[in-house]
This record gives structure tokens, sequence and C-alpha cells, in this order.
């Protein structure tokens, strides 16, 4: 494990000194003009960046957010919050916090973090990358497993509603492969009729491979 | 007994070898398995739409939806040659047997969904006039001569109509690139090079936005 409490608290008083400037910086400006609030001022950041990492990298087991399409993180908030996705730390963590949230608030913290660069989480296992390219690119014709390329981009950088990958952490990416598979977030077609075709060992590879992903 | 006991064995033994020939059976052709048509039916749907209709992910998948049978085999031939470039579907080609095909290509030939849309409105009647009148001061034809005037091909030509805005608009737009490629004479598309070499992108992308609404 990483020294991760302390690099986390470095972090967050990094963002800190960042938020204080920036505060500085508004009310110097809210003198001379009506400004427009940025998000940090307007909306609730740190609810977010407690659990996700103060640069939105991930921690634990909560996903990075940096860098992901802003139309993802729009509709996975909203569907948090009708209750669609109901995966078990869904439910735990993000039915709560999403329960209150508004359809303009939902899409100031997807453009927000949608702006924030990620970086990738290179925790998977290394030795699997090819085995992961591969499935990545070609599919598995012969077991009727479809390529991820078409959908989610030749750097799993995603599209629109359809989330980046790339750079994920492992455990995130397994995880939500193999829930597909037990019967959660059961309408997000057609990812639960894809990740059903995937075994146990070709998961652990897509996962892999996707951790390193830039 | 013992004799009782032998047969017994034995008639387990042909019945386990009969079970197992029934489920080799059940793999071949028309089973209800990943070789067979559902298994392979559904492998499709997965990108081109759970009724043919198209999906648009970092790049757009086709509609098949009502496309002509043996357009699908042609391209689907020419993704094995390398007439068409594609990786991804030089796979899937590679995974279906000339029966299979035939099924798939009729089963989606019957399918009729509401296109997807999505093309630029105001470029719409642009489109419609290119389509049906070609641009005659450009050497440009009338689409609507080969494709038909509801754009629903014949034969090896394809159905065009509700087809993905983005999808067509890259076919027009790299033609000679990407399809007709190795010079065989037997690929109809080159056809297509000469055809559309003086559209410009804003007349491209009428005649792309046209075909996306039309039912």
């Amino acid at each position: 494990m990483k020294p991760a409490s302390s690099e986390r608290i470095n972090r967050e008083s990094s963002g800190m000194k960042q938020i204080t400037s920036k505060i500085a910086i508004v009310a110097i400006f809210a003198t001379c003009a009506a400004t427009k609030l940025s998000a940090e001022e307007s909306l609730p950041i740190r609810n977010c960046t407690w659990c996700h990492g103060s640069s939105a990298q991930g921690f634990a087991n909560a996903p990075r957010i940096a860098g992901q399409t802003h139309k993802y993180i729009e509709s996975s908030l909203l569907s948090f919050k009708s209750h669609v996705r109901d995966n078990p730390y869904s439910k735990q963590f993000m039915w709560g916090a999403a329960a209150n949230l508004t359809k303009e608030m939902a899409h100031g913290f997807a453009v927000y973090f949608s702006e924030l660069p990620p970086s990738a989480a290179n925790d998977g296992n290394g030795t699997l990358t090819d085995e992961g390219r591969s499935i990545y690119v070609e599919g598995i014709p012969q077991s009727n497993v479809v390529s991820c390329i078409v959908c989610h981009g030749p750097n799993a950088e995603g599209f629109e509603g359809i989330p980046r990958l790339g750079g994920m952490g492992y455990d995130y990416l397994k995880r939500r492969l193999e829930q597909w598979n037990e019967g959660y977030h059961a309408a997000a077609e057609p990812m639960p009729r894809i990740a059903k075709r995937l075994s146990a060992s070709e998961i652990e590879a897509l996962a892999s491979y996707l951790s390193f992903v830039k | 007994m013992k004799i009782v006991g032998l047969r017994l064995a034995a008639t387990a033994i042909f019945a386990l070898a009969f079970a197992l020939v029934g489920q080799a059976a059940d793999r071949s052709e028309g089973g209800n398995s990943t070789h067979g048509f559902q298994g392979k039916l559904e492998y499709c749907k997965t990108c081109h739409g759970l009724s043919g209709e198209g999906y648009r992910g970092y790049y757009p998948m086709p509609r098949l939806a009502g496309q002509q049978p043996k357009y699908i085999e042609n391209q689907l031939r020419a993704f094995i040659e390398r007439r068409r470039v594609n990786p991804v579907m030089f796979n899937v080609a590679h995974v279906l047997s000339p029966a299979t095909l035939a099924a798939l290509s009729e089963h989606f030939r019957n399918l009729n969904p509401e296109p997807i849309g999505g093309g630029p409105k105001e470029h719409v009647a642009l489109g419609k006039t290119i389509y049906e009148q070609g641009l005659p001061e450009s050497n440009v034809p009338a689409c609507s001569a080969c494709h038909g005037p509801e754009a629903r091909g014949h034969e090896e030509i394809p159905r065009l109509a509700g087809q993905l805005f983005p999808y067509t608009l890259k076919a027009l737009s790299y033609w000679g690139k990407e399809r007709g490629l190795g010079g065989s004479r037997d690929d109809t598309s080159a056809i297509m090079v000469p055809t559309t070499h003086n559209l410009n992108h804003e007349q491209m992308s009428a005649i792309a936005a046209y075909l996306s609404y039309m039912k």
C-alpha cells in the first residue's frame, strides 16, 4: 500500500491553499463587478473530494472522477439519485450523497470534475496487459465478446455519455465488470450483455490493461 | 447380478454418449449457442443496436435494419479480403459461416426501427435536393438514381435511409481510402470515388443529415 494518509493530507492541504487563493481572487473581482461564481465557490466540491481524493484521482473504493466525460458524470449522479445505479457501494455511499442534488448541481459537478487532469492508477497486473489490450481492441470474436474500442475509443477516453476507462483503478474496473454479471446496474445496456460473456481471467486482464492506459 | 450391473453400466455409457452428441449438435448451425444463429445475432446487436438501428459510440456503428442482404454479404467478404479496412469487422467476419451470415442478413433486412436521426436539421433541405437531383454543374449525379427514391438500395447497392449521420458523413469523406481497395474488379464501391469527389464538406453533411431522418 502507498503511504496514503500522508499523501492525502499533502494533497488536501495544497488543495486548501488553492481554494484559499481562489477565494481571494474572487473577492477582488467581486468588488469591481458582479462575477459569476466558479464551481469551487458555488458547489460543495469538498463533499465529493473527501472520498474521491482532493484532486479527484480516486481513493480507496471511490473511483477517479478527474477527466471523466461530463455527460457520464452527470448521468451517473442522476442515476444514483433515481436508484437506477444500484451497485453495493452506490447504495451505501452515493444514494445518500446524490439524494438532494438538482439537475443544475449535477451538471456543475460534472463539468468541474471533467476538466481536472486525470492520471493513471497503474495498479493492475502488468503481466496481463497484452491479453487485456487484445480483448479491448479486438474483442473475442469466437465467444461473441465485442471490441471495447468501438465505444470507449482508441485511448479508452470515452465519448459523450460513454465513460473514460483509461487509467481507472484496477479494483473499480474489475468490480464493475463482475457486478454486471451479478445483475447490478441492469439498465446500463449494452454493458450487462457484454460483461456476462467475459470469464474471470478475461476481466482481470481487461482491468489490468486499462489501469495503465494514459 | 454382475451381468445386470454391466448392462446398467453399458446403458449409462450409451446415454452419456447420446447426451454428448446431442450437445454437439446443439452447438452447430442454427442452435441457440455461441456459434449458432442466436449467439451471433446477439453478438451483432450488441454493437449495432437491439433492433439493428445502429449505435453512436466513439465510432459510429451503422444501422443494419432494412439493409440489403447482398450488400451485407459483400461487405463482410470485403473485410476479409481487405478491400475494406476495418480491424474490428475483419475479426468479426472471420467467425461467421456462410449459412449463419445468410440467416443474419435476412433477419436484419426485415427489421424496421425508427431512425436515430441526429444530423443538423438546417441542412436537410439541401441534402434532399442533392439526393434527388444531384449537382449537375459539378457532375454529381442524383443519389436516388442508384439508391432509389426512398434510399432503400437494391442488391449490392446499400440502403441509406435512416443511416447514422456521422457514419454516412465519414463514408462520403473517405471513399477510396477505406473501401474498394486492392483494385478488385468485383468491388462496385469504386464507383463512389468519382461520384463523390466533387462534393464539398457542407454538401456531404447535408446529404448525411437528410438520410439520417429518412424512414
